[in-house]
């Protein structure tokens, strides 16, 4: 429009002000009686608008009065504008006689052919929508201009449909052909925007046209319709559920769409009409990964998680080597009691199945699925994502999919997301504080961003204490106490009682500061408010039952409180709490009961209970002085009140009393009365929430709300992976692969059986071959990501590769094929490495297995050892040097105390440096060197106690994740040089890549407070396909917590973590059997466990044990006169506590397992540890 | 997804509804309104409340609830999320965001809301997108529409979905091109009585400010990018480059927006620019109380401190304040129990004090809660992580834009412990100890070794 024309419409306008205005006072007068009626909730909806109506007025009434100039008319315009939907507003609620009269001024600017009155009209109505006004009549009149040339009266008109479609199904059908047309239109946004209200109209006639249309716009050109059809199934499904499978075709179809556009929104169709139909995903699995980070972020919510329901079915979990083999690890946990029982049974059910898979695991090391692993790397950088939603989205998928040790980067994303709105905030600290439950030590290094501050709404304030708890351990706990202490003052009484709770909380979790808890607690009873003590008493009274004989002072106190303290849970607490350990204060509690007495009728129910059952229970403990009153109080409480407390009474009083009638119950009174009651575990209410998925509204409510997907659990056998190969797989390579898995899963069996084991080989070699090949071309048709490519050839080269190793490993051992092996071998430096490694894993747990064969298999290795060249020799040396060792052992048994005493007593204290480093780590060279002294030095023979060769290593940092450099790390059981405080870590680096490691050092060490490390020294190169060894130092302060460090070379970091086994912790320490007997009776009660076990079947020898026991911990041997017991004595590293373990061992198998150790979380984990060894 | 909006001012009026899929009666709203009535503070409300059938998500924003009713399972972020952004828009839109300017924008509001969501999923949400379909009110614009009748809605209609960069908008063109960056910097921190750091952490962000012709690609990098502990970005920061360059490379959104946010969370990178010594005592008996605080500075840079405001939250017994104060002035409000003293500029030379008697309610026993001291403060043109902008780099456009860079440092969430009794709970940590006097800042970091002995000399330590 040029400005002349605008100038021209004025006069329009200004006509059309003057008339809404004296419309606008008339509206206003009839408006005034409804205001005054009341009219349920409309009332204040008036009364509200009253000062605007007001306002609109006069200043609609003034630019009227003006002329409508030009600056005036701007003003006027736009208070027009305004004014007409607060007016409709009254007539559409007003009286009816007005509402025609009104709307007919609407249909009449409707009805005309000025667009400005149209659009004018249009405006006032969408406005009445918007307040939720009813315009329905209207609809003959809108649904006219739904052809409307202009553009803004189109889209309100549109949006008037949308609204009201519904109700007026008929009329709307009107409409229809005009969306078909511009479905057909050259224009896309016109097409797009013709489908959304076409697919927006809930009108059942119209499930064809629809279906037609979202068919088409999935094929449309343009992404942005595409977008639109993905929007509209959903819509369509909620209309007609029966065109589902329809529906489903055309997901399928966009689920194939390559462009960032579509794919949050066909997901999101996915998700609410077929989620269950897993299978549409395979295909576009890696491409959904891909393009992961360039979709826009509310698409990407909905991807991830759907993501991570899919991965649950489709991948192994990358825990199950973990969670078997450290038993230590997770055995804090269960000391607790957070997932104590779920273990407990698992250990019972699947003992067996564990142990073979433990043995598996032992060989098999779990490879990582090449997609598992482009998922993670692919979500990792949303945590860096400005939207919470998306952050939340990928910590949860870390949560349920990543391995152990890389879950802890998602901390510090959540961490941040604190700082965000309170309502963002309430949802994130309810999913840290599931996870903190089962992954404390995630969060422990931001113990201070859950300080409470005196600003957080109080639902906040709650929330962070229940993370704060959950937090809490032997090593923060006293910081965390501090900081409530601080709360405990706090003006807000619903966040000290929670305080008050979680301190309690923390006491019965924490041991060690039971008792200053209890004090602190106790000094609460002293505070003026009411509620404080109240809810002190309760908490203090549930920590009293965990161990009520150490306190009965506290008993006494708080019997002293029934005078003061009136709130009626906290009296009927004491009053139980005196009841049920009468026995500890025998002189204060009839006294109780007298003043009870006294004023049994001014008490509130639950107290007035709570003296019935004292009395009950004195009476049957102290009849002589109890007797009147418990008789009393029988025949108050016969006359009270509430039947319940009458009832009580009639039911007590037959059950003490015996008389002729009472029944043969009375005999068991006082069993009934006096049973010793379980302590209450105070659990965390967010436990055994995570088997809802985080972040899900499910899991936020703790209920399973409509239309939830649950998570399912890990399958036991990965699915076949190459039905996520793009393009048509050739069935050799699937067939290949599955072969492989076979054989991965059998191997373990054939393992002893030699004949069976060759035809396995043949048939892999075969399959090698092609699957070589297969994967070379999979990564080529893969071509989205270069990485992706990389990892997966990795992976399946690095299989290949460890499958030839332990072919060669067993040819060796069990066929001595020396020659024939030898031109195999002769490949690579880095090949021979492993095939060692693997060889002497294999010795080991031979030896372990097989204790009656040993000698046997041994000596013919020996022999065979000399036709061995010199390669080969190198590569037996580990199992030579334990060889000789084992007839030394057994020449000690033989030769009873004093022989061994003698070999203890030299090499005990002090256990050679050189000979434990020797594991299999050294480089080829070194081991060379040392053979010979190994082989001739008959001091090493004791190694077996303090078994340098039974060491376990763990990884660090794999190879595919290390980018081709992999560590290892072990425990060396030596003494760290620089701190005695200190637990040496050995540290194995391999740089299988291609290129130099440069400058490998460690950075950004993120401990648990008072944990220290030192840093091996840096390691100026590492050239490709090298190894070496390093050195660090470690102080755990005795927890087995991880140190969490970064790993940097050159040009990467990785995130590594080191977790301690309890058994590491400690250092042997020497001592005769009467210092061992002296010390161990001072280490007695609380301090000791005491464990019956039946031995496995090959560790019913005293070697057996004492070579468990050792492989466990860090132990050395104490010498016993009696052959039926070992005994064993260490400290602590850090702390220097004493460990002292005793196994004494009966005919028939069974034993039993002693442990003293002054703190009592390493002793309870460490007799987890060894009994685990024992029974295994 | 989204099945309705509702937005509720504080008095708990609808002002505004709005459907995406079929229509839900407003009487749903009446579990909110229960809920609401329970929490006494708008604060409180839980943000997720769950009606027989539906579930209701809300949140509060400038003294208005957003209450978005959903019913299948949808992760609760999500839709908190996304109301947020809802009230984003809005404020983008109108520069604020507020039942008034919400009332009289009624149908460009209810027409955003319509183009944000479709069927309950976002569909536009970036902000430039939004603003080529519905533009936002200008004085001039409406100046326009009234003389034309025209409206708000777009005319032209928007290819910005269409673009390779979903938040820019196509055929941007400036006379002045100009891109301004702010680097603000709050502290958070909690101080003890000692005045020493019990925790502190920075909270940084860079608005951006960027009117520039065409499609410029910039890049932006740091002096000192390593002090960064923990990011996150706009969707336009080009992920990878940060994290094998550690600069920021992005096409910007035109106009306003949230650059990048940080986190510097080491305790000793974070310098404490003031320090607070107070004193508050309340007799035993009697009436009375007495109170004396002083603000100095600590570490500043050698800027000025300016905009300091301290706000006590006073216990409930105390009645009124006669107090004096060097510099400034206070109020003490006596419903609230709100004491604020507006101290203005610190001076280095003459520091600010303010003491005095406090009157306690009689016969009232001594107060017990702990009050807490909140500080609010401005520094200009610094940055207290030390964070530096080194550069801005444009490529793919010819001109020569104009480039600003802004520091601003200012008080988060800044709090000191005042106590003022003897704790209650002295033999809650071992060894007795409430908290570390003065000058001895790292019994913290013994404790947290986890070595429960204290050093024998601070066992004089309680107050």
């Amino acid at each position: 429009m040029t400005a002349m024309q605008k100038l021209l419409q004025l006069p329009v306008s200004a006509v059309n002000m003057v008339k809404t205005v004296q419309s606008q006072v008339q509206g206003h007068e009839e408006d005034k009686s409804p205001v005054l009626t009341p009219d349920g909730g409309q009332q204040t909806w008036y009364s509200a608008l009253r000062p605007d109506e007001l306002r609109h007025l006069r200043s609609g009434s003034s630019s009227a009065g003006g002329g409508g100039g030009g600056g005036c008319g701007g003003d006027g315009g736009r208070d027009q504008e305004e004014r007409a939907p607060l007016e409709e507003g009254g007539g559409g609620n007003g009286s009816s006689q007005s509402q025609p009269l009104r709307h007919d001024d609407l249909k009449e600017m409707l009805d005309s052919n000025k667009d400005s009155l149209k659009l004018e009209a249009m405006k006032r109505i969408v406005a009445m929508i918007a307040r939720g006004k009813n315009a329905s009549d209207l609809f003959p009149a809108v649904v006219k201009n739904v052809a409307c040339k202009n553009i803004e009266v189109k889209k309100l008109v549109y949006v008037y449909l949308v609204r009201y479609a519904e109700e007026q199904q008929d009329l709307a059908l009107l409409s229809i052909s005009t969306f078909q047309r511009g479905l057909k239109d050259p224009n896309q946004l016109i097409r797009a925007s013709a489908l959304r209200v076409l697919s927006s109209i809930r009108v059942t006639i119209i499930v064809p046209i629809m279906m037609l249309a979202i068919k088409e716009a999935a094929s449309d050109m343009s992404p942005y319709v595409r977008k639109t059809a993905a929007h509209a199934i959903p819509k369509l499904y909620s209309l007609d559920p029966d065109q589902k499978d329809q529906l489903i075709e055309v997901i399928e179809k966009l689920l194939a769409d390559k462009t960032t556009l579509v794919a949050g929104s066909v997901v999101m169709a996915f998700e609410e009409v077929c989620p269950e139909r897993i299978d549409l995903i395979h295909k576009n699995y890696r491409k959904l990964c891909n393009l992961l980070i360039d979709v826009e972020e509310w698409g990407q919510v909905v991807i991830i998680n759907m993501l991570t329901r899919y991965a649950r079915t489709q991948f192994l979990n990358p825990n199950i080597n973990e969670s078997l083999l450290e038993e230590g690890g997770s055995g804090d946990k269960t000391f607790y009691g957070s997932d104590g029982n779920d273990d407990d049974d698992e250990d019972e059910e699947d003992k067996e199945k564990k142990a073979e898979a433990a043995a598996l695991a032992k060989r098999k090391p779990y490879v990582m699925d090449p997609d598992h692993r482009l998922l993670l790397r692919n979500t990792k950088p949303l945590l860096q994502s400005r939207n919470a939603a998306v952050v939340m989205a990928v910590a949860q998928l870390y949560f349920h999919l990543a391995p152990k040790a890389e879950v802890g980067v998602i901390a510090k994303a959540l961490v941040r997301l604190l700082r965000s709105h309170s309502e963002v905030q309430y949802v994130v600290l309810q999913n840290v504080a599931t996870m903190t439950i089962k992954r404390r030590g995630m969060f422990e290094p931001y113990l201070k961003s859950f300080y409470i501050r005196s600003t957080d709404p109080t639902q906040i304030k709650i929330l962070k204490l229940e993370v704060l708890t959950n937090l809490a351990n032997e090593t923060n706990i006293s910081t965390i106490l501090r900081e409530f202490q601080t709360y405990i003052k706090s003006v807000d009484k619903d966040f000290v009682a929670a305080t008050i709770q979680a301190i309690g909380r923390c006491a019965t979790n924490i041991g060690e500061v039971r008792d200053t808890c209890l004090n602190g607690l106790v000094q609460l009873l002293s505070n003026r408010d009411e509620l404080v003590v109240a809810e002190s008493v309760v908490v203090i009274k549930k920590l009293l039952q965990m161990q009520p004989e150490k306190h009965s002072d506290i008993i006494k106190h708080m019997a002293k409180l029934t005078d003061n303290i009136q709130v009626p849970m906290a009296r009927a607490s004491i009053l139980w709490l005196i009841g049920e350990y009468c026995e500890h204060v025998p002189k204060i509690a009839p006294d109780v009961l007298r003043k009870m007495a006294k004023s049994f009728t001014n008490e509130e129910d639950i107290v007035k209970l709570q003296i019935l059952n004292l009395a009950a229970k004195l009476y049957l403990t102290n009849s002589k002085q109890t007797k009147l009153l418990t008789q009393y109080v029988l025949n108050l409480a016969k006359y009270d009140q509430n039947y319940d407390i009458r009832d009580r009474a009639r039911f007590i009083r037959q059950l003490i009393v015996p008389t002729e009638k009472s029944g043969a119950l009375s005999k068991y009174a006082k069993k009934l009365f006096l049973a010793l009651k379980p302590a209450p575990v105070l659990e965390s209410p967010f436990k055994d929430r995570d088997h809802f998925q985080l972040g899900s509204l499910s899991h936020l409510l703790n209920a399973k709300a409509g239309g939830y997907q649950e998570l399912p659990d890990w399958p036991e056998a990965a699915p076949d992976p190459s039905v996520r190969n793009v393009e048509v797989p050739e069935w050799t390579k699937c067939s290949s692969r599955e072969k492989r898995k076979e054989k991965k899963v059998e191997k373990p069996f054939y393992s002893d059986s030699e004949g069976e084991s060759g035809p396995t080989e043949s048939a892999d070699s075969e399959s090698y071959s092609s699957s070589g090949s297969d994967s070379a071309s999979a990564s080529a048709e893969s071509g989205s990501g270069s990485q992706s490519e990389e990892s997966e050839d990795a992976s399946d080269s690095e299989e290949e590769e460890e499958e030839e190793d332990k072919k060669k490993v067993w040819k060796k051992e069990f066929k001595k094929l020396a020659q024939g092996s030898e031109s195999e071998q002769s490949s690579e430096s880095d090949e021979r490495k492993r095939a060692r490694k693997s060889k002497q894993q294999k010795s080991e747990s031979e030896s372990e297995t097989d204790g009656d064969e040993e000698s046997d298999s041994e000596s013919s290795q020996s022999e065979s050892d000399d036709s061995e060249s010199e390669v080969d020799v190198k590569n037996k040396k580990a199992v030579q040097s334990k060889a000789p060792s084992k007839p030394v052992i057994k020449e000690t048994k033989k030769e009873k105390k004093e022989m061994s005493l003698l070999d203890l007593d030299d090499f005990e204290p002090a256990p050679s440096p050189q000979v434990t480093p020797v594991n299999s780590f050294l480089s080829s060279s070194l081991v060379t060197d040392l053979e010979g002294l190994s082989l001739s030095d008959s001091v090493l023979s004791p190694a077996a106690i303090s078994p340098s060769g039974t060491q376990k290593c763990y990884e660090l940092l794999h190879r595919i994740s290390g980018e081709g450099l992999s560590v290892e790390y072990c425990f060396s059981r030596q003494p760290f040089g620089p701190d005695a405080n200190m637990v040496a870590v050995q540290m194995h680096f391999a740089n299988s890549a291609a290129t130099d490691a440069k400058n490998l050092h460690m950075e950004d060490v993120k401990l648990q407070s008072g944990m220290r490390v030192t840093d091996f020294p840096e390691i100026e190169l590492l050239p490709a396909g090298e190894t070496t060894t390093a050195v660090m130092g470690i102080d755990f302060c005795d927890s087995t917590q991880a140190a969490n460090f970064q790993l940097c070379t050159h040009s990467r970091k990785f995130f590594v973590s080191i977790q301690p086994p309890v058994g590491e912790l400690m250092k042997p320490v020497f001592m005769t059997e009467n210092e061992f007997k002296k010390e161990q009776g001072q280490l007695m009660g609380m301090n000791e466990i005491t464990e019956k076990l039946t031995l496995d079947v090959k560790c019913r020898n005293e070697h057996a044990i004492v070579q468990r026991v050792s492989a466990a911990a860090n132990l050395s041997r104490v010498p016993c006169g009696s052959d039926k017991e070992c005994r064993f004595a260490g400290r602590t590293v850090s702390g220097g506590s004493l460990v002292l373990v005793t196994v004494a061992t009966e005919e028939d198998g069974s034993a039993r397992l002693t442990l003293n150790c002054e703190k009592m979380v390493i002793g309870t984990m460490l007799v987890k540890d060894v009994l685990l060894a024992l029974t295994q | 997804m989204i099945h309705s909006l509702f937005l509720i001012n504080y008095t708990g009026d609808i002002f505004l509804e709005k459907h995406w899929k079929s229509v839900i009666n407003r009487s749903v709203c009446d579990y909110f309104f229960e809920a609401k009535e329970k929490a006494l503070e708008p604060e409180n409300v839980p943000p997720i409340l769950q009606t027989p059938h539906h579930y209701l998500i809300n949140i509060y924003r400038g003294k208005l609830f957003f209450l978005a009713v959903i019913q299948t399972e949808v992760p609760p972020l999500f839709v908190i999320e996304f109301l947020h952004k809802v009230a984003d828009t809005l404020q983008d839109y109108f520069g604020d965001c507020s039942e008034g300017v919400i009332k009289d924008n009624l149908v460009t509001v209810y027409e955003i809301l319509e183009e944000m969501l479709d069927n309950g999923f976002p569909l536009a949400t970036e902000s430039n997108v939004l603003q080529e379909m519905i533009r936002p009110p200008t004085i001039l614009r409406s100046v326009v529409n009234t003389l034309t009748g025209g409206s708000n809605v777009g005319d032209t209609l928007p290819t910005g979905q269409l673009s390779n960069i979903p938040w820019r908008r196509a055929g941007v063109k400036y006379t002045n091109n100009e891109a301004y960056f702010d680097v603000i910097e709050e502290i958070d921190a909690i101080l003890d009585k000692s005045g020493s750091t019990v925790f502190a952490e920075i909270q940084g962000v860079i608005e951006a400010c960027v009117r520039l012709t065409g499609m410029p690609d910039l890049t932006l990098s740091f002096m000192n990018p390593r002090l960064l502990d923990d990011v996150s970005f706009h969707p336009c920061v080009r992920f990878k480059r940060w994290e094998s360059e550690r600069v920021l490379s992005f096409i910007p959104p035109d106009g306003n927006f949230t650059l990048m946010t940080y986190h510097v969370s080491s305790q000793n990178l974070v310098a404490i620019p003031v320090y607070v010594k107070q004193n508050i005592s309340f007799m035993e008996t009697g009436s009375c109380g007495r109170l004396d605080i002083t603000i100095g500075p600590k570490q500043t840079m050698g800027k000025t401190v300016e905009g300091l405001l301290v706000t006590i939250h006073m216990p409930k017994a105390v009645l009124s304040a006669n107090l004096t104060a060097t510099q400034g002035n206070y109020t003490y409000d006596l419903a609230t129990k709100v004491l604020v003293w507006d101290v203005g500029k610190l001076n280095p030379q003459k520091l600010p004090n303010l003491r005095g008697s406090l009157s306690v309610q009689s016969g009232a026993p001594k107060p017990e809660e702990n009050p807490s001291l909140n500080i609010d403060m401005k520094i200009q043109q610094l940055a207290i992580s030390g964070l530096k902008v080194n550069r801005l780099d444009m490529y793919g456009e010819k001109y020569k834009p104009f480039k600003g860079v802004k520091y601003l440092t200012r008080a988060g969430k800044f709090q000191c412990v005042l106590m003022f009794t003897k704790s209650v709970l002295g033999s809650l940590v071992p060894g007795g100890l409430t908290h570390p006097t003065e000058g001895e800042p790292c019994i913290r970091a013994d404790l947290d070794g986890g070595r429960l002995s204290f050093p024998h000399r601070l066992l004089h330590g309680l107050h």
